[in-house]
């Protein structure tokens, strides 16, 4: 073997090469957004799923071999949930003051996100397997992959289509929402966190304080409550 | 911060413990976040210990997302082939429900008179 295939054969064989590769394509990512003026269109995981993407193309990798190395990231995303506890309980106040419009327009929206993504892909001829993987997608990443996997998903799919809600929702909430003429900051936020959980709501920061802290409140309360209603919902549809 | 680390992955293993035990439909870390938010409000100290940890995990939770999002690659095929019933179920569903959820909001916030403060 040549130096060259004997330090490949290293790498390929340890996780620090992907591990290394992950944590820099989002840096990448994360400059390209923040030189975009943090357009939702430059969203950074985005960015940096591509150049990975590219990256494992081009070297012939499996997708099983980059994930030994980038599991170490994934696994954050457990720790990273509980963690969502800090937020939510610093809002708990704000919470009680609206708690009927809080409760009714997480049921309304986090239903109809099931429900209406469901009946859609279902209308075009999507399988059960495929409606199990979307059925969570307007829940925060780690929440709707944990839904995924007890459906009979697939976790990486629905980690894909979590992120296109996302993006989707960051892209299009403030021109809809303006159209609409709904300027109460609690309830647009608060709705996009519902639907487009992370994202969303780092969108909503942007746009504004109140709308940001309702849309994490959203985010979280929907996190739950995908976990209940997702399985009841996709029953409707199987 | 190792203080930290330990109580929040010691809340998600109590967690996925409960929900695998009990056979519950809420993912582990889910119920973890449900119990620490309860241990936050009983507890100013634990709040204090856990707070610059978790804010500093949250900071990069956009970064964790990566590893499952390369996952795409593995799903070619099916994106392929349902790249249209997918694309139009995420942005119908995304959007439909950004419009319900804030509606529902304002009118019974209105019906409840509950107004915000700025």
């Amino acid at each position: 073997m040549t130096d060259a295939a004997l330090i490949w054969s290293y790498l390929a064989s340890e996780p620090l090469l992907w591990l290394s590769a992950t944590l820099v394509a989002y840096w990448i990512g994360d400059t390209l957004f923040q030189k975009a003026g943090r357009t939702p269109f430059a969203n950074p995981v985005m960015i940096a799923v591509i150049v990975l993407a590219l990256v494992l193309w081009a070297t012939a990798t499996p997708y099983a071999e980059y994930f030994e190395g980038a599991q170490f990231v994934h696994f954050m995303l457990g720790p990273a949930t509980v963690c969502l506890a800090v937020p939510l309980q610093a809002n708990l106040r704000a919470i009680r003051r609206a708690l009927l419009p809080i409760l009714a327009a997480l049921l309304a929206g986090s239903f109809t996100a099931v429900a209406s993504a469901l009946a859609i892909a279902k209308a075009l001829g999507a399988g059960p397997e495929l409606l199990a993987s979307l059925a969570p997608k307007s829940a925060t990443a780690p929440v709707a992959i944990g839904i995924s996997e007890a459906l009979g998903g697939q976790p990486t799919l629905t980690a894909v289509l979590v992120l296109l809600t996302g993006m989707i929702g960051a892209i299009f909430v403030t021109p809809m929402l303006n159209l609409l003429r709904l300027r109460d900051w609690r309830a647009r936020g608060f709705a996009t966190g519902v639907a487009a959980h992370g994202i969303g709501t780092a969108r909503a920061f942007q746009v504004h304080d109140t709308a940001g802290a309702f849309a994490s409140i959203g985010m979280g309360l929907n996190a739950v409550l995908t976990a209940f209603l997702a399985p009841l919902v996709l029953r409707l549809f199987l | 911060m190792v203080a930290a680390l330990s109580v929040i992955l010691l809340f998600q293993l109590a967690g996925e413990v409960v929900s695998r035990a009990a056979h519950l439909p809420l993912p582990g870390p889910v119920l973890g976040m449900v119990a620490m938010v309860v241990a936050l409000s009983l507890s100013p100290r634990l709040n204090a210990l856990v707070r610059p940890t978790a804010q500093g995990l949250l900071q990069h939770l956009s970064l964790l997302f990566v590893p499952a999002g390369v996952g795409v690659v593995a799903h070619m095929p099916v994106l392929a082939e349902y790249g249209t019933a997918l694309a139009l179920a995420l942005v119908g569903s995304t959007l439909v429900a950004i419009v319900v959820g804030a509606v529902t909001f304002t009118l019974v916030a209105r019906l409840v008179g509950s107004r915000a403060d700025d």
